[in-house]
């Protein structure tokens, strides 16, 4: 009878949830009012509420509503929930301080699970939320996929970091990070340019569309460039524990600098392992590497002296990044990698663009995508990823990487 | 009208309910749309829905018509996906988008049925568990190899390797078609809700007559009682081939709508691993083995449980598991269904009573 009952109470519980879902979906059809808040939500409406209290003039200016769209679950979580974190970071500083334009600034940032399909439903979501431009999406294939469909439906998009080229295609769709060409492209002229290496080795993943698309780049530079590739090791997702076999070939080749356009978990294994074999050699590496001296249990030591290009460095000391990694620290409790630096300078921008084209709330969104598109080369934004950041029609924006070393446990600039 | 449904036998009454069901819906929806009473959410899975429910009726061929338990389904919708991209990609400029995606699908509906035949020949000879696990090795592979395929074409021909893009020595007005693991981008948009459908009605076409056919019954001859199958003569092998490539072609087709509803297309663990395999699996049990109307059902069911619980935020996938669970007792446990018929039957009888009053 018990179990009866239990799988009565669990059957129950499915319809309720099952029948609510629907319910919801059935209210929000039609309408763009959506009530739909979210736990993260809640908490930030009240701050909202807090914020239009003391100001008083913000309520006039009604709500402008920012989708996000990142993968806030699964392998890639990291990310997404660093870029969705620091994009609350802008709204929140944003709102208290009087909104843009008047405006409250409501942030509704939706899982995608690293999945181009669950992407597109995220983003219909945050259409019947009611969404007015869109920060996103995190990733390059995810943002491919929505940008097919925000260009359709007329939707400013900006994503944080999506750096494959086809993600700004369309005239409204912008980006805040480099492309992948780009970086690949400005690693092999700076390694040329300052003379670092005459033979070089490169260890990528190529099972990783970032990783295989700065190689590529990278590699296609190389012949204009006074050095040689000698050696090329690739790995992809499924076998990126043991490097030994990259390392070695690397060694045998004699090159003196191995450039790794890679994430830096990946990266601290290829640190460790080079030197338990003696291959010492220099490492030079792009955004990707930013946040190995975080890696728990490796040895930060080893990573001295490795070199990468990079638009955000955590340790750096100018007003806006510390005054960013000190909150960040203290709501998240880690410390913000470039994810979460070009979240908040995706709202940032939004903000600056929005403010030069005068959005009002009641704009509709093909009003909003046509100014902010207009807008958004006109404007300059100092942000955490660069200083005087500019933007073109095509998207891409315009700032010069930074190159940092490693010395002494922070990141220093060369 | 009486006389007519008195001539029809069970079976087909039973098939022509499952068309019904689809053709309802279709219409339900179609009506809801025009009049503005679905959200973008919805309107933005119905294709998703024909997709699963396609790939759900194809490996419950497998599964419950043949007996063989298959975790490879993914790889064969990856195959199906990746053969019509290809080609709608190539053409995308020259043919007009109709008869393109057309020859799409038969391209991707043939290029599964070979690889699900190549697969067939050394899977078919295992049984039972074993089976399982090579399908799910043979997934993995597809993946793999496509995750690592470069092909491009220019005024030369068609250019292919596995190293990188670079050893393509594509010219410079060529076109990359596969870019390894970046996949394929820019697949033209040729999907749509009623091409999903008349496709899932297709599917259920061939499906529901194999099974009926003389074919069909051989399959599940072999599926009930293999010696016994084999002892009146029927050529074990062969049948099994048939249903195993049947199935894999038509999970074939469903790739093929998955890839032309998105404009880009990577081979990840998420959508073509063995995850979306067993997810596959989950559709086919939840809607009962052997069950086709049900196996749609479930698709359509599963695939937008976690869509409608996005409101709960992060606890989305926990309350997607415990649901899953939930509905699983519901369904399957042998004390939920006993419970289930005393109801009908307490209810059934309580008509009754008050039809003799």
């Amino acid at each position: 009878m018990k179990k009866k009952m239990l799988s009565l109470v669990l059957a129950g519980a499915m319809t309720a949830a099952l029948l609510s879902g629907c319910g919801s979906d059935a209210a929000d059809g039609g309408s763009s009012t959506g009530t739909e808040t979210n736990v993260t939500d809640n908490t930030d409406s009240a701050d909202n509420t807090g914020a239009a209290d003391n100001t008083g003039a913000t309520a006039a200016g009604g709500t402008f509503k920012i989708g996000g769209i990142g993968p806030l679950t699964g392998g890639a979580a990291v990310y997404g929930n660093a870029a969705k974190n620091g994009s609350q970071i802008a709204v929140d500083e944003i709102n208290a301080a009087g909104g843009i334009n008047g405006m409250t600034v409501e942030l509704n940032f939706q899982d995608d699970e690293l999945d181009a399909e669950k992407s597109v439903n995220a983003y219909n979501a945050l259409k019947d939320w009611g969404a007015q431009v869109l920060d996103g999406c995190v990733t390059s294939g995810c943002s491919v996929a929505v940008s097919e469909w925000t260009y359709q439906d007329k939707m400013f998009q900006l994503t944080p970091s999506g750096s494959a080229v086809e993600c700004v295609q369309y005239d409204n769709a912008f980006r805040i990070c480099f492309s992948d060409p780009n970086q690949g492209i400005a690693s092999a002229q700076y390694i040329g340019e300052h003379g670092l290496a005459s033979s070089i080795a490169i260890i990528y993943d190529s099972s990783d569309i970032y990783s295989s698309g700065i190689y590529e780049k990278f590699a296609q530079e190389a012949a204009n460039q006074p050095f040689e590739i000698v050696a090329t090791g690739a790995f992809t997702a499924d076998n990126k524990t043991d490097f030994s076999v990259q390392l070695q070939q690397a060694k045998d080749a004699g090159a003196d600098l191995v450039f790794l356009p890679i994430y830096y978990t990946e990266a601290s294994l290829i640190l460790t392992q080079a030197a338990d074999m003696g291959f010492d050699v220099q490492f030079f590496g792009c955004d990707g590497l930013d946040g190995i001296l975080g890696v728990e249990n490796f040895d930060a030591s080893l990573a001295e002296g490795v070199m990468l290009l990079t638009p955000f460095a955590a340790d750096a000391t100018d007003d806006l990044t510390v005054s960013f990694v000190t909150e960040y620290n203290n709501r998240f409790g880690e410390t913000p990698n470039q994810f979460a630096a070009d979240g908040y300078d995706t709202i940032y921008t939004i903000k600056a663009a929005a403010e030069k084209a005068g959005i009002t709330a009641d704009m509709s969104n093909e009003e909003i995508c046509a100014a902010l598109s207009q807008a958004m080369t006109e404007i300059t934004v100092d942000g955490l990823t660069g200083d005087g950041i500019t933007w073109d029609a095509s998207g891409e924006p315009s700032k010069a990487p930074k190159a940092v070393v490693i010395k002494g446990g922070v990141y220093t600039a060369m | 009208m009486k006389t007519k449904a008195g001539i029809l036998s069970k079976t087909t009454k039973n098939d022509l309910i499952t068309y019904g069901m689809v053709i309802f819906a279709y219409i339900v929806v179609r009506v809801l749309v025009s009049t503005g009473h679905v959200s973008s959410l919805i309107q933005g899975l119905l294709v998703p829905f024909c997709t699963y429910a396609i790939v759900a009726i194809a490996l419950n061929l497998t599964v419950g018509i043949l007996g063989e338990l298959s975790l490879g389904h993914a790889g064969f919708m990856c195959v199906g996906a990746f053969a019509s991209a290809v080609f709608s990609l190539a053409f995308k400029e020259t043919m007009p988008a109709g008869p393109r995606f057309f020859l799409a699908l038969l391209i991707g509906a043939v290029s599964a049925a070979v690889i699900g035949f190549l697969v067939g020949i050394p899977v078919l000879r295992l049984k039972g568990d074993y089976l399982a696990i090579v399908t799910l090795a043979f997934g993995e592979i597809i993946k793999n190899i496509i995750n690592a395929l470069y092909l491009g074409v220019d005024s030369k021909g068609v250019h292919f390797t596995m190293k990188d893009a670079l050893a393509l020595n594509i010219e410079e007005d060529g076109l990359v078609l596969i870019k390894g693991a970046q996949g394929v981008t820019g697949t033209p948009h040729d999907s749509n809700f009623t091409v999903g459908v008349v496709l899932v009605l297709v599917t259920l076409f061939i499906v529901l007559n194999f099974i009926h056919s003389r074919t069909g019954r051989a399959v599940m001859s072999i599926r009930d009682n293999r010696i016994a199958a084999e002892s009146v003569g029927i050529n074990v092998t062969k049948y099994k081939l048939i249903a195993f490539t049947l199935s894999a072609s038509l999970a074939g087709v469903a790739g093929v709508l998955y890839a032309h509803n998105l404009s880009t297309l990577n081979a990840l663990p998420k959508n073509f691993g063995y995850n979306m395999s067993i997810l596959i699996l989950v559709f086919v049990v939840l809607g009962g083995i052997g069950n086709i109307r049900g196996s749609i059902i479930a698709a359509v069911l599963l695939t937008l449980l976690p869509e409608v619980l996005r409101a709960l935020s992060d606890y989305r996938m926990l309350i997607y598991a415990i649901v899953l669970i939930a509905m699983m007792i519901f369904n399957w446990s042998p004390n939920a269904i006993f419970f289930r018929k005393r109801i009908k039957q307490r209810l059934t009888a309580g008509r009754k009573a008050k039809e003799e009053e």
